[in-house]
Parts: structure tokens; C-alpha cells; sequence
């Protein structure tokens, strides 16, 4: 009865697609027994107030912020991968260059968006790269890396902006920005490397690098060359 | 009972469904059609558990009408078949969901297939750049190509950076898009668009030459628009550009074509498809240098000319002005005329 009915059901031939091992880890999540993960944990999490479940995020991603400042090798930042923290400094980096308008007014809408997509597809078409390049790092570990990594240039943004405050526009101020913004892009490419180049072949580190570089050389000549709205 | 059943519903399995909603039809049906979903033993189970949940959902609107309609409609009525058009969307939101998901994870499994044409070293790429601005006079022979995308790739994305950097020191204002969308869809535009029409006249004009080799190639001639654009950007003089265009978009586009020729057999062949290529190659480096070049122009020629008005002034008229570019004057006119209204 089951076969006979099955040959005429749409329903069924959604399912009959479905190759038995993707069928295994759901069986598999069902098997396990609840006792086994750690009750108390996920009671904690479920008690406690917002403001601690906030206040330990946080703590996370400013554990990986002291990562990214001293690049030392460290596992860290791969190990536990969060892209909270690239999403809190890319917005931070968008609405802080959101305010320029280097050429006209409707250019305020597209430079947040702007920001935001040259930061995420740039991670991913380095991603990419290094994974066809033969890398072992797992697709999100480098977008974490690579995000976090930002941290530099996001602290340059500002300083420049401190700067542009203080100094009206002159030479002296564009040179003092040059340094901050060069220092930080220098920054930011090795903490990335230094991350990232572990799990390239050793003879192909440059190919990687390449593209990291050009990466933070876009966001920081973005950096530069932003001007306050008068 | 039974007979009603099987009207509502073209597939018998959406039985098992209507068990839900009519709680009180009769067991028998019931247990039949239960037997029905447990039956086939191969089911996923979370799908099952996904399409439980849709037609709880289903079951609860239906519940809703029945309060409504009372118990006359049961046989044809309207929930049964809102109960079965409900299904059927939930039932296609659901596949067409694993499908998009399915496809995109055999796109990332599917790297392993582009990975040969990444394999290359730091110094191979090196001398494959350096190459590309070396023509080479041998054409009885045909000359090597490396099949390899990791070179075009990174060029085609400095490129884009090159362009970025342009056209904002340009100030070239785009209504549609944003400039980082339209600097990718040029550069890439270009480079694949470019290869398929050469490939495609290469193919017209029996060249021995694949795809991959023509995406090579037309990539690495690239590095000779990168140098040119990002050297020109920087410094503005008429004089130099000219230059720089042809000693070296002449050699790259020299090497491309000497490699096309060496490649194809015949004098018509070779002068039809090394002159599209060529002139190609070399109208695209003039058009990516004064499509964001020459607004500078207009605004330095603005602000040499007399009864200078301020620099944000002029940058907001820029719209305008682009539109009329060969008559700046007219934007400085504009410029001072709004100057005085205000």
C-alpha cells in the first residue's frame, strides 16, 4: 500500500530525494539524551539576567579585540569564532564614515551600504581565495579573522576624526592622518597574516596576502580620504 | 466518508492531514491513513517533524473556520481545501527553501572543482606578469597559455580598487548603483565579456585557443591597465598618459596579439581577430582613464577661471556640470548665479 502510493505523491517525492545520510544527523540529534549536555549550563543561561548573558558577549569580544591589538600566535581568535564582534566594528566603521560628504548630498546613503558590502564581500572573496589557494581554515574562522581584524583601522576612523576636529583641514592634519591611517593598515594587515597564515602552504603565503592587503588598503584609502560634512 | 476523503484531496497521503482537522471522523480512516505516513520507513524526520508543524499551523486556521462555517461543509467544504491549498504552499515554501539551501552548499563543496586553476606558486605569478608585457615574436609555433585564474582574478580585483580610487578623486557621481558596484561590473564585465567575444571569433576563426586559456591571457593583459590607470590617477598629465597607453597597453596588447597569431592559421583569421582584440584592449584603457579623468579637468579648468566661487559650491553643481562638461563656463556661471541668489 505504502509503495503503491507512493509513486503517485508529490509529497513523498520531496522525500524520497532526501539521500539517507542527511537523514542521519537528525536521528542521531533525536538519540542523544538530554542528561548528557551540561544541565546546569544551559540553566544558567536560561536563569540568568540579560544584562550578564549581554555583559559575557561582550567580554568575549573584547577578549578578541586584546587579541587582534597584540597579534601574537594564538589560537583564540580561530577556536571560538564569532562574528558579533566584525558586525559591531563594521557598523561602527560605516557610521562613522556616514557623516562625509567628499561630493555630493545623496552620497551619505550609499557609503554606509557601501562600507558594509566592501567589508563583507571582500572577507569572502579572500575566503575564497585562500580556500582555493589550499587552505585549512573553515569559512567562517576567516571571515571572524579577517573582521576582527578591522579593529585597527576602526580606532584609526576615529582618531582621524578627532583629528579633523581638532585641526581644520590643512596639510599638517592630512599628514598627521597619513601616519594613523598608514600605521593602522600596517596593523591590521599583520595581526590578519599573523592569524591567517598558519593554515596556508607554507610557499603560498604571498598569494593570501595579496588580496588581505588590497582588502585593507580599500578601507583604509576610504579612511583617508574622508572629509566632515561643513 | 472515505469517499469524500479521497475528493478533497488529489494525494491520498493529504488523508493523514485531514485526520487533524476532522477529529471526528472515523477511526478507521484514521488508523489507514496513519499506517499510510508510518509506512514508508525512509522518511526524514525532520522534515516530517517541519511539515507537523505546518499543518498544525494549518490546523489551527482551520479550526477557526470550523468554528465559523459549523459542521456542514465537511465533506467539500471550504476547509478541506484551504487545509490542502495551505499545505501545497507550505509544501513548496519548504523545497523551494532546500533547494536555494542545497545549492548553495553544493556551490561551497563544489570549490574542489576551480581549485586546479588556483594551483600556482608566488614566483609563477610573478614571471607570468612580467611576461605579459614581453611580446614574443614567434608565430609559426604556437605560443603557451597557462590555464590559471588566480593572476586574472587579483588583477581584475586591483583593478576595481584602482577604479574605486578614481572615480572618487574624480568625484563621479552615479545615480544608479553605487561606484563600488559599478567598478566590478565594468572590470568584470570587460574581462569576461571580452574573453567569451574573442573566444567566440576565435572559434569563427578556427584559433586554437579554450576558454580558460582566453580568460588567462585577456586577465593577465590587465596588469598594463592597472599600471597605466593607477600611475595616471595619481598624477595628472595629459602627456604621460598618452605615453604610458602606448608603451604599455602597446606591449600587452602586442603579447596578446602575438600569441593569438602564433595560434591561428591564415591572414584574414588573424588580422580579424588580433584587430578586435587589439582595439579592444587598447579603447578600454583610453575609456577607463577619461571617463574618470576628465571631470577632474572640468573642475580645475572651473576653478583656474576668474571670480572663483568655493570649492563645495562647485563640487555640488557637479551633477550638472557633467552633463555640459565641454562648456565649464556655463557650470561656473550656474555656480556664481546661485552664489548671488542665495
Amino acid at each position: 500500500m505504502a509503495e503503491v502510493d507512493e509513486a503517485n505523491k508529490p509529497l513523498f517525492a520531496g522525500l524520497s530525494d532526501v539521500s539517507i545520510s542527511e537523514d542521519i544527523p537528525v536521528e542521531g540529534d533525536i538519540a542523544v539524551p538530554v542528561t548528557s549536555r551540561g544541565a546546569d549550563d544551559e540553566f544558567s543561561t536560561l536563569d540568568e539576567p540579560v544584562k550578564d548573558t549581554i555583559l559575557r558577549d561582550l567580554k568575549a569580544v573584547g577578549n578578541k579585540f586584546v587579541h587582534v591589538m597584540y597579534p601574537k600566535k594564538s589560537s583564540a581568535l580561530l577556536r571560538d569564532w564569532d562574528l558579533w564582534g566584525p558586525l559591531l566594528l563594521c557598523v561602527t566603521l560605516a557610521l562613522l564614515l556616514q557623516g562625509g560628504s567628499a561630493d555630493s548630498k545623496e552620497d551619505g546613503g550609499p557609503q554606509f551600504a557601501e562600507v558594509f558590502v566592501i567589508i563583507w564581500f571582500g572577507s569572502v572573496i579572500i575566503t575564497l581565495n585562500s580556500k582555493l589557494l589550499g587552505g585549512t581554515i573553515s569559512f567562517f574562522q576567516s571571515l571572524c579573522v579577517l573582521g576582527y581584524c578591522i579593529l585597527p583601522l576602526t580606532v584609526a576612523m576615529l582618531v582621524c576624526r578627532l583629528v579633523l576636529l581638532l585641526v581644520s583641514s590643512g596639510t599638517a592634519s592630512f599628514v598627521v592622518r597619513l601616519i594613523i591611517v598608514t600605521a593602522s593598515f600596517g596593523w591590521a594587515t599583520f595581526a590578519s597574516t599573523a592569524f591567517l597564515a598558519d593554515s596556508q602552504p607554507v610557499n603560498r603565503k604571498a598569494l593570501v596576502v595579496y588580496p588581505v592587503f588590497l582588502f585593507y588598503f580599500v578601507i583604509g584609502w576610504m579612511i583617508l580620504t574622508f572629509s566632515p560634512s561643513p | 466518508m472515505s469517499e469524500g476523503n479521497k475528493n478533497t484531496n488529489t494525494e491520498p497521503w493529504g488523508g493523514f492531514d485531514d485526520n487533524l482537522i476532522q477529529r471526528g471522523g472515523s477511526a478507521v480512516i484514521d488508523m489507514e491513513n496513519m499506517d499510510d505516513t508510518s509506512g514508508s520507513s525512509f522518511e526524514d524526520v525532520g522534515e516530517m517533524h517541519q511539515r507537523m508543524k505546518d499543518e498544525e499551523e494549518v490546523t489551527a486556521e482551520a479550526a477557526a473556520t470550523e468554528e465559523e462555517g459549523g459542521e456542514d461543509g465537511e465533506f467539500l467544504g471550504m476547509k478541506g481545501i484551504k487545509g490542502q491549498l495551505g499545505r501545497q504552499v507550505a509544501d513548496e515554501v519548504w523545497r523551494a527553501g532546500k533547494r536555494q539551501a542545497s545549492k548553495a552548499f553544493n556551490l561551497y563543496a563544489n570549490i574542489d572543482i576551480l581549485r586546479p586553476y588556483f594551483d600556482v606558486e608566488p614566483i609563477q605569478v610573478r614571471n607570468r606578469l612580467i611576461e605579459s608585457l614581453i611580446p614574443v615574436r614567434m608565430i609559426n609555433f604556437p605560443q603557451k597559455v597557462a590555464g590559471e585564474l588566480y593572476g586574472p582574478m587579483m588583477l581584475v580585483f586591483t583593478l576595481v580598487a584602482i577604479l574605486l580610487h578614481g572615480m572618487k578623486t574624480s568625484g563621479t557621481v552615479i545615480r544608479e548603483g553605487t561606484l563600488m558596484g559599478t567598478a566590478i561590473g565594468t572590470c568584470f564585465g570587460y574581462w569576461l565579456g571580452v574573453s567569451s567575444f574573442i573566444y567566440f571569433l576565435a572559434y569563427l576563426c578556427n584559433a586554437q585557443i579554450t576558454m580558460l586559456q582566453m580568460l588567462s591571457l585577456l586577465g593577465y593583459g590587465l596588469f598594463s591597465h592597472c599600471v597605466v590607470l593607477f600611475v595616471t590617477y595619481s598624477v595628472h598629465f595629459h602627456s604621460l598618459f598618452y605615453l604610458l597607453w602606448l608603451v604599455f597597453g602597446g606591449l600587452s596588447t602586442l603579447r596578446m596579439v602575438a600569441v593569438l597569431i602564433s595560434r591561428t592559421v591564415g591572414q584574414t583569421p588573424r588580422l580579424i581577430l588580433c584587430g578586435t582584440l587589439a582595439a579592444l584592449h587598447m579603447l578600454f584603457l583610453l575609456y577607463l582613464h577619461f571617463a574618470y579623468h576628465k571631470i577632474v579637468e572640468g573642475i580645475l579648468d572651473t576653478l583656474e577661471g576668474p571670480n572663483v566661487p568655493p570649492i563645495q559650491r562647485v563640487a555640488r553643481d557637479l551633477p550638472n556640470a557633467i552633463t555640459v562638461l565641454n562648456a565649464t563656463g556655463k557650470a561656473l556661471a550656474a555656480g556664481a548665479d546661485a552664489i548671488l541668489t542665495q
